[in-house]
């Protein structure tokens, strides 16, 4: 057994027992890394569950900067025996196996082709503190100061982040330090000389920041002038109201009142009724959900289309339908979304690749919202909303102002400017609307979903109708030139086939382009950031004779709306379709392209499987 | 008729109000509904409070769910901007409407069908929230635009006109909004219009849940005999706790009753709710003693109307949330947008 070798290249996974006070360690873990120059990505992997049962955070380490899901594990933090077996069994053979040693184990329960370090932090704990709760929670850290000896991380990088952390509670930081070093401690005079994965100082983080896409997406809300949130807790997106609210509370709290409003309804009927009220009444409004609350809200969202009142939505999506699979991650709402409701709809669904996208995005949905005057979806996912990602820092511009779109004011009524809610004045698509009270006799409307003529009074007439859906259509066509371009990512040399993606997609993307540019197969890339599509969408698949389309659903749902939005011919597209939960790798990305293309099989890091 | 417009003539009689608005100036399109429809007398009520209270028609927001009740807002305050929303759901959207602009006048129109069966959930909730509203059940126990079909408000016992009795409990939403802490409840009868108008006034001034029960007798498919809900049965069992005048602000407040009779409760608006007792132990601030008296009084077949629930200190929404006097829809960027320095900050901290 030849042990694993590698330096700033490996995976670390973390098996612990949900509840136990882990989560803290092991992110100070990924953290020190970071400040220490190489980029981390790491990920939660958790059962729906608060207390008791299996959690695993699995850390990948790259200085290439590779951020996707790799796959597989070179170092097991084993820290729940209800997990052992499997765990370990994952392990390749010269992986590495760190466990608490307290109480001996039933033979048979370690393999003899792996590397066991054994530490006894139970039993370390015991004999140093007296408090349960410590006893429990000083494991943790203390795990973590064994690994930053066994891996060389710097212990200075884990000072100052302990540091920032308990700024103000010097006890708890100095007792955290003091189980830090107690672990290092114990690693040094059993290990002196560190296993064969190495953390080593670099400069590939650069001025990165390390953040959750939901967080991003509430922060996105707070500059982009949302005063109004409705929703209602579910996973994996209620973190998003509740950052949110943190935001808001440092930011939008004054003297004299709160420049907010945000209410946890009674379920998502409510919540997209709220918002959609608020739309209505002219303040920017959001709620956020995951795939079932979109499923109670498709009546609001059909009315708010046809009724043309600005609503954004944010979907954090995860395994469906129904409860499905709450806590794990998958793109598989794209259609509920773009046609969500009965009747004859489309909506605009953007799709942020990370964090700063997130944020970038949410802004640009409230301005989407308002000048389309229609519900926009802000779609990401857990993989993107629950895990923190290496991402660019997040931009403003302060000249920035706020598009509240076709919005008539008291003068302009007064000047006796021609209001017919419904009536296509400029030849885009997009009325002009007024706000409830602006006006004591100009500019007065009743609204309602269908049954209406170009100036909102009441019409069952098929002629008005048909008038509005072909508005309503031009303004699908202007929505196509406003949202967010795709990102093409040419080939390096000329390529015959191409490859379209999105979303949370994308680090598993560039890695796996990079792997078969590598092995000779060259395959120009688009990523898409909306729907609708742009006709450049169109170009990008008739210049090549095949284009893979990478999805993280069964069904291949961007592939449908390609098809259905283009009439292109469906052999063109070929689908490559990730869904059993997890993040998509690129092993599994070059796999599917090796495999249609013919050529041999190559890896974007070799298995060490011996 | 919507598509028959009224005529714009005004009779120079017409009285102007405070604001230099004619009792016209608060009518809708015409109605809709059947002849003799309680709900059009319910729309007359409503402009003739709007009228009386001084009330700018286009700072009245009217919003609606689904059901010939919720059809109503569009027959009056045409120059209120109104909303036909989903079945049900009128108090999400009204409450998000409230959210974005606390400045204007918050108007929702239900019926039974409404708020009873599909509604339950968001009539509730919203109730809890406290969120500053008249919300206005046009309550006849059937639904109209199916074609007679018992609503959940329907009365154990009573026949539809079909000969069907209705075998399932009825749900009272006089009594849930007073067990749900709403501020000003009321019931009404839209056969009574003098009962009524000032029962809207007071709703519509109150700053808080306003809620109000009208009775409301749907004549096409509720108003025969075995039904509970018809102009005859809510006649012969009405029992008026009191009488209320609206007496606004400015007005001076003259005593011409007799000490015992009435009740004073002055609203946050500065208006006085005047109860003239016609119970002389009826006492509506009096929440818990309210509750059982409805309910005392309807075991016993009686439909008991009036305004029976006020709380003087009621608070809303708004003031739970904290937010700011300034509506938020007229919140800009320089407002509510922290900035690139303050992001620059945050991007430092998520290193």
């Amino acid at each position: 057994m030849t042990p694993i070798a590698a330096v700033n290249d490996f995976v670390v996974k973390f098996a612990n027992v949900n509840g136990s006070g882990s989560a803290s360690a092991n992110e100070l873990f990924a953290r020190a890394i970071l400040r220490m120059g190489v980029p981390v990505s790491p990920r939660n992997i958790f059962p729906s569950n608060i207390q008791g049962l299996p959690t695993w955070y699995e850390v990948r380490v790259s200085e290439a900067g590779w951020l996707g899901r790799r796959g597989g594990v070179d170092l097991l933090v084993q820290m729940n025996p209800q997990t052992w077996d499997a765990d370990v069994a994952e392990l390749p053979a010269g992986g590495y196996l760190l466990y608490d040693s307290s109480r001996p184990l039933p033979p048979g329960r370690l393999r003899d082709d792996i590397v066991v370090l054994g530490v006894p932090l139970t039993r370390i704990c015991a004999e140093h503190y007296q408090d349960p709760r410590q006893r429990q929670l000083f494991k943790n850290i203390m795990y973590l100061g064994v690994l930053s000896v066994l891996l060389g991380i710097d212990r200075e990088a884990i000072v100052r982040l302990v540091g920032e952390q308990y700024r103000g509670k010097e006890k708890l930081l100095e007792a955290n330090l003091g189980a830090l070093d107690l672990g290092r401690a114990h690693a040094l005079a059993h290990f002196p000389d560190g296993i064969g994965l190495q953390v080593r100082a670099a400069d590939a983080v650069g001025e990165r920041i390390f953040m959750e896409g939901n967080a991003a997406v509430a922060l996105g809300m707070v500059y982009g002038g949302a005063t109004v949130c409705a929703w209602y807790p579910i996973t994996p997106s209620s973190s998003v109201a509740e950052a949110f609210q943190k935001y808001c509370q440092k930011f939008r709290a004054g003297e004299d009142g709160n420049r907010h409003a945000i209410i946890q309804a009674e379920d998502e009927i409510a919540s997209i009724g709220m918002v959609v009220g608020a739309g209505w009444n002219g303040a920017r409004a959001f709620t956020a959900t995951s795939g079932p609350g979109v499923s109670l809200m498709t009546e609001f969202i059909g009315l708010a289309y046809m009724a043309e009142i600005p609503a954004t939505i944010v979907n954090v999506q995860r395994g469906g339908p129904s409860t499905g699979m709450p806590t794990r991650t998958q793109q598989a709402d794209l259609l509920s979304c773009a046609y969500a409701s009965h009747g004859d709809t489309r909506h605009v669904m953007l799709f942020p690749e990370d964090p700063t996208e997130c944020f970038a995005f949410a802004a640009d949905a409230l301005d989407l919202a308002d000048r389309l005057q229609t519900p926009v979806f802000l779609m990401t996912d857990l993989d993107i909303g629950m895990n923190q990602r290496l991402c660019a820092p997040l931009a403003w511009d302060d000249a920035r102002r706020y598009d509240r779109g076709k919005v008539l004011s008291a003068e302009q009524l007064e000047d006796g400017r021609e209001f017919g809610r419904y009536l296509d004045a400029d030849g885009d698509g997009i009325p002009w609307r007024t706000w409830p009270g602006t006006h004591p006799t100009r500019g007065a409307f009743f609204t309602r979903g269908t049954t209406k003529d170009p100036w909102a009074r009441y019409s069952e007439r098929g002629p008005d109708y048909v008038y509005n859906i072909e508005r309503l259509r031009r303004k699908w066509r202007t929505a196509a030139g406003l949202v967010p371009a795709p990102v093409p990512a040419a080939a390096a040399q000329g390529a015959r086939a191409g490859v379209i993606h999105y979303g949370s997609t994308s680090p598993a993307m560039a890695e796996a382009l990079a792997a078969l540019a590598a092995a000779g197969l060259h395959l120009d890339a688009l990523r898409l950031r909306a729907f609708p599509f742009p006709q450049s969408v169109l170009e990008f698949i008739e210049g090549h004779e095949r284009v893979f389309v990478v999805e993280q659903n069964a069904d291949g749902q961007m592939r449908m709306l390609l098809v259905n939005e283009f009439g292109v011919d469906p052999a063109r597209l070929v689908p490559v379709l990730h869904y059993d939960g997890t993040p998509i790798t690129a092993r599994f990305i070059v796999d599917a392209i090796t495999a249609v293309l013919g050529a041999s099989p190559v890896r974007p890091q070799p298995e060490r499987v011996t | 008729m919507t598509w028959i417009a009224k005529p714009r003539l005004h009779h120079p009689s017409l009285s102007r109000n405070a604001v230099g608005y004619t009792r016209r100036d608060y009518e809708g399109k015409v109605s809709t509904l059947c002849a003799g429809c309680g709900h059009d007398s319910i729309s007359a009520a409503i402009i003739q409070a709007c009228w009386e209270l001084d009330i700018e028609p286009h700072r009245v927001a009217k919003l609606s769910g689904i059901g010939c009740s919720s059809k109503t807002p569009d027959y009056f305050l045409g120059n209120s901007h109104g909303f036909n929303t989903v079945h049900g759901r009128m108090p999400s959207v009204l409450t998000g409407a409230n959210l974005a602009n606390r400045g204007l006048t918050y108007l929702g129109v239900s019926g039974d069908g409404d708020s009873a069966s599909i509604g339950m959930g968001q009539f509730v909730h919203a109730i809890r929230r406290g969120v500053d509203m008249a919300y206005i059940v046009e309550n006849n126990g059937v639904y109209g635009l199916t074609k007679g079909q018992f609503s959940a408000t329907a009365d154990q016992g009573s026949v539809s006109k079909r000969g069907v009795a209705n075998s399932d409990a009825p749900i009272d939403l006089v009594g849930l909004a007073l067990q749900l802490g709403a501020t000003y409840v009321a019931r009404g009868f839209s056969g009574d219009k003098a009962q009524l108008v000032p029962l809207i006034k007071g709703a519509l001034g109150h700053r808080g849940v306003a809620i109000l029960d009208v009775i409301s007798p749907c004549v096409a498919f509720n108003n025969h005999a075995g039904s509970t809900k018809s102009y005859d049965y809510v006649r012969e069992h009405n029992d008026a706790v009191n009488r209320l005048d609206v007496i606004e602000g400015r007005a001076a407040i003259a005593v011409d009753y007799d000490p015992g009779e009435a009740i004073d409760v002055v609203q946050h608006d500065g208006s006085v709710l005047r109860l003239r007792k016609l119970d002389p132990d009826y006492d509506p601030t009096d929440r818990l003693a309210a509750m059982a008296y409805v309910n005392l009084h309807q075991a016993r077949g009686e439909v008991v109307t009036g305004l029976l629930h006020v709380d003087p200190a009621a608070t809303d929404l708004h003031g739970h949330l904290g937010t700011v006097a300034t509506p938020l829809n007229q919140l800009g960027a320089a407002e509510l947008c922290p900035g690139a320095a303050a992001l620059a900050k945050i991007n430092a901290a998520l290193r």
